[in-house]
């Protein structure tokens, strides 16, 4: 691409700092104009939520054994959708932290919305772990501390990684979302005329008054977070990924797990910002600011992503055959010959094929194929933990231990549970918290200005 | 109760109201080369050069965070070395009971965690907030700080303070409006 061409505007249209502002904060400040699909949304949302809690009630009374898992599958819909739901959340991190480095400006209508959903997938994510132990009501003990047991934790395990991982990944993303949240919180405080939403607005933005020393603290303070958040998010989907590969399980220990994870993880995790982003731009009128430009980028770092995961598969292929293992080239016989072939040639459509559209452009500017493909690959991420996890656990050393795995209604209801606690979650944000950085759009909205006036092109994602 | 009768309220100083953030900027600058000391400009989004311009050269906070993350680092390592060698040592196999390479991811989050809590605590903190009352709210139009509007303050602490001689340079400057501001 080169530097001289005219590149689409990110944001689009006559604008001045009072447009951006009322455009974005007017979701907030006019409630009674909300579109009613938000109703429709939040009921399926809260329909799902309560099928959540009736599957946590039972399994809280009953035990883990109203699910699926066996011996030898121990291991199954908790991880699965434990690693999907934390992969989910990474596209979040890397569009805030990752493009703020590398100055891709274009993120800055995505980033607020992004990182919500972070916040909730991770808490979606959370909750197998901690359902999983079968006592939840004793999930402290994972953490380490001094008790009159006399136990700690194993710190040579990648589980208690895992909860150090979690837990912080979910505390600073918390705490990133919240300080970009403070400037805008304090403008809504300032447009509000609900009192109490003014008030609610005033205490937590703690006062921001926009001095100029306190930006300059502010802005320092936000670009080392996000340089820390950068290799936390690499580290949490490594860890993850250890979990699996420092096993000794034949298709589990493979030291190629952590980069295709993290792949994985943005992958599935862009694929989510679309499922969100495509509708809800059309839903609340933002197309201005989350322009084609925006869905063209998006789409292309899935496909991106997509190749990398589709090479980890090749490789996991390669090293069953270099590693002249015959358990090792079993799993592979089993993966596509094996009962569970038709989620292995599955997951290969629709993580290898079906991205492949997305080479075209005309098809990235097509926004219900957009749509379908974000869809199929976040099914597709889905698919290829099931091939990780059941399959791999259901046929290992000794065919005299083999099984089957077949999930029952308990596993979908606390999988379909979290996915309407995280649809829920994301409606209220949109309805309640502005959905873009205002102060960030107003930003890059002075920027862009500046350049024309300096007749140059407007050079968006273009290194200054 | 008795001070607030007999004191008149306290003056904040002098805001001045533009309409771009060059002009602050622009005004900014002028302000310092005209020998003023205490001033200060509000923006609604960060205008790149305008904390040095009202004199603000404060980096503290990356060695704030640096110190929680080094902080965070021994805190890491220590648990970890007093858990498996110390209080719980766990012969496996006659394996080395520091066995640091385990220990790294351990030792990475705690970084993490602890230099996140000294930018966000460290930047609101050097900050002054939460702070809900400031006097420059007082400001007549300073709702629009938050929004569209960038204002500059000269306080009534600066040595040279004068509200007329203000006046008439903000307005040389190219103030929309300017009004002094109580602290009340």
């Amino acid at each position: 691409m080169s530097e001289s061409r005219v590149i689409e505007p990110l944001i689009e249209g006559k604008q001045t700092y009072e447009t951006i502002t009322e455009q974005i904060s007017s979701v907030v400040s006019k409630q009674k104009e909300h579109p009613k699909a938000w109703f429709a949304m939040f009921l399926i949302g809260f329909f799902l939520v309560n099928m959540l809690l009736v599957s946590v009630t039972y399994l809280i009374y009953k035990g883990i054994g109203i699910w699926g898992n066996n011996q030898p599958v121990a291991w199954s819909f908790d991880i699965i959708n434990f690693v999907w739901w934390i992969g989910i959340g990474h596209a979040g991190t890397l569009i805030s932290a990752i493009l703020l480095l590398l100055k891709q400006e274009w993120r800055t209508s995505i980033n607020r919305f992004a990182e919500a959903m972070t916040i909730f997938a991770v808490m979606c994510a959370g909750m197998y772990p901690l359902l999983h132990t079968g006592r939840p009501w004793v999930a402290y003990w994972l953490f380490p501390y001094p008790n009159i047991l006399a136990m700690w934790p194993q710190f040579r395990s990648p589980l208690i990684w895992d909860v150090f991982a979690v837990s912080t990944y979910m505390t600073v993303s918390i705490l990133f979302w919240y300080v970009g949240l403070v400037p805008d919180l304090a403008t809504l405080r300032d447009r509000l005329v609900f009192k109490p939403a003014r008030y609610l607005c005033g205490m937590l933005s703690l006062g921001w008054r926009g001095a100029a020393s306190h930006w300059k603290r502010y802005e320092a303070a936000y670009i080392v977070l996000a340089g820390l958040s950068t290799p936390l998010v690499l580290s949490v989907h490594s860890i993850v990924s250890f979990d699996f590969a420092v096993s000794l399980l034949p298709g589990w220990q493979t030291t190629i797990f952590p980069p295709y994870f993290v792949a994985g993880a943005v992958y599935a995790g862009f694929a989510m910002v679309l499922t969100f982003m495509v509708p809800l731009r059309a839903l609340y009128k933002i197309e201005n600011l989350v322009t084609m430009r925006h869905i063209d980028w998006m789409c292309k770092i899935m496909l991106t992503t997509g190749l990398i995961v589709f090479y980890g598969y090749i490789m996991e292929v390669f090293y069953a055959w270099y590693s002249a293992n015959p358990f090792e080239q079993y799993l592979m016989h089993n993966r596509w010959y094996g009962p569970y072939a038709w989620a292995y040639w599955l997951l290969i459509f629709c993580n290898g094929v079906v991205p492949q559209i997305l080479w075209s452009k005309k098809m990235r500017h097509h926004l219900p194929t957009v749509f379908v493909i974000s869809l199929v690959v976040g099914l597709g991420m889905w698919l290829e933990r099931f091939i990780i996890i059941p399959v791999s656990l259901h046929r290992d050393f000794l065919p005299s231990s083999w099984g089957m795995y077949t999930p029952t209604v308990w596993d979908f209801g606390l999988f379909f549970g979290t996915i309407g606690f995280f649809i829920m979650m994301m409606f209220l944000f949109i309805r309640f918290v502005p959905m873009i950085s205002i102060f960030e759009v107003r930003e890059l909205w002075y920027r862009m200005s500046h350049r024309k006036k300096h007749a140059e092109p407007v050079k968006v994602g273009v290194n200054e | 109760m008795s001070h607030e009768e007999a004191a008149a309220p306290q003056v904040y100083g002098m805001v001045a109201e533009f309409e771009s953030p060059d002009q602050l900027l622009e005004a900014a600058k002028r302000a310092k080369e005209a020998g003023y000391r205490k001033i200060e400009g509000y923006s609604p989004f960060p205008v790149h050069g305008l904390a040095e311009a009202v004199g603000c050269n404060d980096n503290r906070v990356p060695w704030i965070i640096f110190g929680c993350g080094v902080l965070g680092a021994i805190i890491g390592l220590s648990l970890q070395y007093y858990v498996s060698v110390v209080d719980y040592p766990l012969n496996v196999g006659g394996r080395p009971l520091f066995s640091w390479p385990h220990f790294v991811p351990v030792i990475f989050e705690c970084t993490v965690l602890l230099a996140a809590f000294g930018a966000v605590f460290g930047m609101f903190g050097l900050n002054g907030l939460p702070r809900p009352h400031h006097p420059v709210f007082n400001a007549p139009g300073f709702l629009r700080a938050s929004q569209d509007r960038f204002f500059l303050a000269i306080e009534a602490e600066d040595p040279r303070y004068d509200p007329e001689e203000i006046r008439r340079f903000m307005v040389s400057l190219g103030a929309s409006s300017i009004a002094e501001v109580d602290c009340e």
